[in-house]
């Protein structure tokens, strides 16, 4: 069976230095599997999302590679019938829920719009879906918070209307952006729950952006990590967590805080390993510009 | 805040109120004009010039703010002139808005060579002085109320077009806004219905700027006689005509130019008391 999702051989520069910010990134996805996209932050693991649902800042440019959708090709697509794909079949969960929702409209249409605009639901079976989303994601008073502006919530629950309204028209590929990182510890449990639930009740694919290896470690069932925007390691989450190969995926292992023992000290990434790892990019980067 | 009752309270409502109290009387006022005032604001009487307000020695009780040197009521003439100078800040300031904020959400939404087209437009516009700007134009388009509107409008849209066009920037670049170009919403329904209303508190309160720039403008231009005919009552006209006789008639000056004053102050005070009691994320 074919993959869902493919990128095959991305790469992206800033507009500016042409400098590459993505570095030939490969992957797939198929129907019900999660993807863990891991690394520190400015890696290049939020700009693969955005690069997947056409929504990269004006500032890069993708210059080579393929992302394959359901069988099409979005880079080869005239840009409407690329946004009607992408509107009909991919949904986002984004990172910061305070900023996620339009703070002067009510929480209905942001959850209903699209089923009513572009799927062409009629108002009142999309009110009844946006309901029973609203139950799934466990919020209490469905009505109420439906009625509510946004500051009116809290900021678990901003995140709980965002998956709902993510879900809403059954997507068969949904991006989380960080989807947990501006929630506190104890709401961010919920909410992963929340998410692995859903996202395994409608078998959808999914690439899970995030820099907790923690949060890897319960959702998905692969992870790549990536450093300068290149993929240092692929592997399956029992596989990396056994063992992993790289050494900087080690590294970065190592410096996950326990919980099984908190007064350890934390250990920081080892500057001779960055050092490492920069280079091999570096090396890659050098090579890539040679064969072009 | 804590006031005299102990409760809390947020330290914006006498703003609010002082300035709107005030714009809605001067309103009031403009609006029934003809039915209010004592006298016709055109009537002369030359053995009644100079009167003094009421309570100073030797005034007459049916002038009650005076009169000036050719006998013409004060009061009269300010509740006319009120009228010149709200429907100026209203069409004026309006009209403006409407310009200027329609190509600022353009330009800071469309980006691109829109964008690049706008704004090296709005940075040329503002290389000319505004006061020069709006005499020359003046006398491009001669004397009277349209050429004044005309004037505000050409000179100051690029005020609203900077701030909005930024503002756009700001909320184009908001998760919200690319959750809705993922969902696959059109272009035009985006900014209608995620954009725009975000930006709408920034514009109300550079409009309510706006119409208390159009009023100083109205009455500079009054003064130097571009405006409507030297006869018609304008705060402008009346403070240029109280200058010449500020010795033996302070109040012909003083009362336009207190009038002038606490209704261009009261825009501006009303704008901010709007801003922070309707921003949604202030709030």
């Amino acid at each position: 069976m074919s993959a869902f999702l493919t990128v095959g051989n991305l790469s992206a520069v800033l507009r500016g230095n042409r400098q590459r910010v993505l570095r030939s990134v490969s992957f797939s996805i198929d129907t019900g599997e999660v993807l863990g996209l891991v690394g520190e932050s400015g890696a290049g693991k939020s700009m693969i999302g955005k690069a997947i649902l056409g929504i990269l800042p004006s500032a890069i440019e993708i210059i080579e590679g393929e992302i394959v959708l359901d069988g099409q090709d979005l880079q080869t697509m005239l840009p409407a019938d690329r946004r009607r794909l992408i509107g009909a079949t991919a949904a986002l969960i984004p990172q910061d829920p305070l900023t996620a929702l339009n703070p002067s409209r009510r929480i209905e249409p942001q959850i209903t719009n699209r089923l009513v605009d572009i799927l062409g639901w009629s108002k009142a079976d999309a009110r009844v879906r946006a309901l029973e989303l609203l139950n799934e994601v466990h919020i209490d008073n469905p009505e109420r918070v439906m009625a509510s502006y946004p500051h009116e919530l809290s900021g678990g629950m901003r995140q709980r209307v965002l998956i709902a309204s993510a879900f809403a028209a059954n997507p068969k590929l949904v991006v989380a952006d960080e989807p947990t990182t501006a929630l506190d510890v104890t709401v961010q449990k919920q909410i992963l729950r929340l998410i692995r639930d859903l996202q395994q009740r409608h078998a959808t694919a999914m690439v899970f952006v995030t820099h907790d290896l923690g949060v890897v470690s319960k959702v998905c069932q692969r992870l790549s990590v990536l450093y300068g925007g290149k993929f240092v390691e692929n592997a399956s989450v029992p596989d990396f967590f056994a063992g992993p190969t790289h050494a900087y995926s080690r590294a970065l292992l190592a410096a996950t805080p326990k919980y099984t023992d908190p007064d350890a000290s934390l250990v920081p990434v080892d500057e001779a390993v960055i050092e490492a790892v920069a280079a091999e990019v570096a090396a890659a980067d050098e090579e890539w510009r040679h064969a072009r | 805040m804590l006031d005299g009752r102990g409760t809390v309270r947020r330290p914006l409502g006498a703003r609010l109120w002082l300035s709107g109290c005030w714009l809605g009387i001067m309103a009031l006022l403009a609006l029934f004009a003809p039915l209010i005032s004592p006298h016709d604001p055109l009537a002369q009487d030359l053995f009644a010039g100079r009167l003094p307000p009421f309570w100073v020695r030797g005034s007459d009780p049916a002038f009650l703010l005076g009169t000036d040197s050719l006998g013409r009521d004060v009061l009269t003439r300010l509740i006319h002139g009120a009228r010149i100078a709200f429907a100026v800040a209203l069409i004026a300031g309006l009209a403006t808005a409407f310009v200027g904020s329609v190509l600022g959400l353009l330009a800071g939404y469309m980006r691109g060579w829109v964008d690049v087209l706008i704004s090296r437009l709005v940075e040329i516009w503002m290389a000319f002085p505004p006061v020069l700007f709006a005499i020359l134009l003046i006398a491009v388009l001669g004397t009277g109320l349209t050429s004044i509107i005309i004037a505000i409008v050409v000179i100051d849209w690029t005020r609203f077009c900077r701030v909005v066009r930024a503002e756009a920037m700001n909320q184009s670049a908001m998760d919200y806004v690319s959750s809705a170009i993922v969902a696959g919403r059109p272009r035009r329904d985006i900014l209608w219905r995620e954009i725009l209303p975000n930006v709408l508190p920034t514009i109300v309160v550079l409009l309510t700027l706006e119409m208390g720039i159009a009023v100083i403008v109205e009455a500079i231009l009054s003064f130097v006689n571009l405006s409507i005919s030297t006869d018609a009552p304008t705060w402008g006209g009346m403070i240029a005509e109280g200058r010449t006789s500020i010795h033996q008639a302070w109040w012909v000056l003083a009362f336009p130019l207190g009038v002038l004053f606490l209704t261009v102050l009261s825009f501006s005070q009303f704008g901010e008391g709007l801003k922070d009691r309707f921003d949604p994320v202030l709030r």
